[in-house]
């Protein structure tokens, strides 16, 4: 159970699949700053490929104006409890 | 739980250390402790003392002071990354023969062994990345 953050957008797509093939179903994925940029319409089909849940932390979506319905928001706060109640972080960046 | 928080992005150009600012925060506003914030890589920018800002920019060197000050966190440098990019302490320009110094007060240089340590002794360890 890891919890993985991303802050790359996507032109930068080796990170993202990088981060895609260490991730199984138990894990979770956090978008972090520019990592929000995955939430844009155009890549909805590769966020819908990722095994485990995936978050966006919402300062970074809001500052950037991407909002996804489909996405859980988190805050500062929620990104600890993320941290918690995953067993390690695994940051890709 | 104890934390630990790896700080590898520049306070400017990229916005990983405002993260890890706020990720340290959040962290205290929950009660988790906080055992050391190691920075590295480009991150021992965030160390300087001579980072000069607009008045309406917010300095992140100056808070990572103020958060360590007020809850006496212990912010390490990484001494092999930061004498290379021009970030020394007064122990160091005298070793190098230097006549000034940029360390800011409440960071010290230390090595990679204080990272291991602090991977032992805390239960999470969160990086916080640049590019590079």
């Amino acid at each position: 159970m890891i919890l993985h953050t991303l802050n790359q957008a996507p032109a930068n797509t080796a990170c993202f699949q990088s981060a895609l093939s260490a991730m199984d179903e138990q894990d979770s994925l956090l978008l972090i700053e520019d990592g929000v940029y995955w939430a844009l319409p155009a890549y909805s089909d590769q966020l819908a490929s990722i095994p485990g849940r995936v978050f966006a932390l919402e300062a970074d979506i809001r500052s950037r104006g991407v909002g996804n319905s489909t996405l859980e928001c988190i805050d500062d706060s929620g990104f600890v409890q993320l941290c918690v109640s995953h067993h390690k972080v695994v940051s890709w960046f | 739980m104890i934390f630990s928080i790896v700080v590898q992005a520049p306070p400017i150009q990229c916005q990983g250390a405002e993260t890890a600012l706020r990720f340290a925060r959040a962290l205290l506003d929950a009660g988790h402790s906080i055992h050391r914030v190691f920075f590295y890589r480009d991150g021992v920018h965030n160390g300087s003392a001579l980072t000069c800002l607009p008045q309406d920019e917010v300095s992140i060197p100056e808070q990572w002071q103020a958060l360590a000050r007020e809850h006496k966190l212990d912010l390490v440098v990484c001494i092999a990354a930061a004498v290379r990019r021009g970030l020394i302490n007064e122990h160091e320009a005298g070793r190098y023969k230097k006549a000034h110094w940029n360390l800011a007060e409440q960071f010290e240089l230390s090595g990679l062994g204080q990272l291991v340590e602090a991977c032992i002794q805390s239960d999470r360890v969160v990086t916080f990345g640049g590019r590079s």
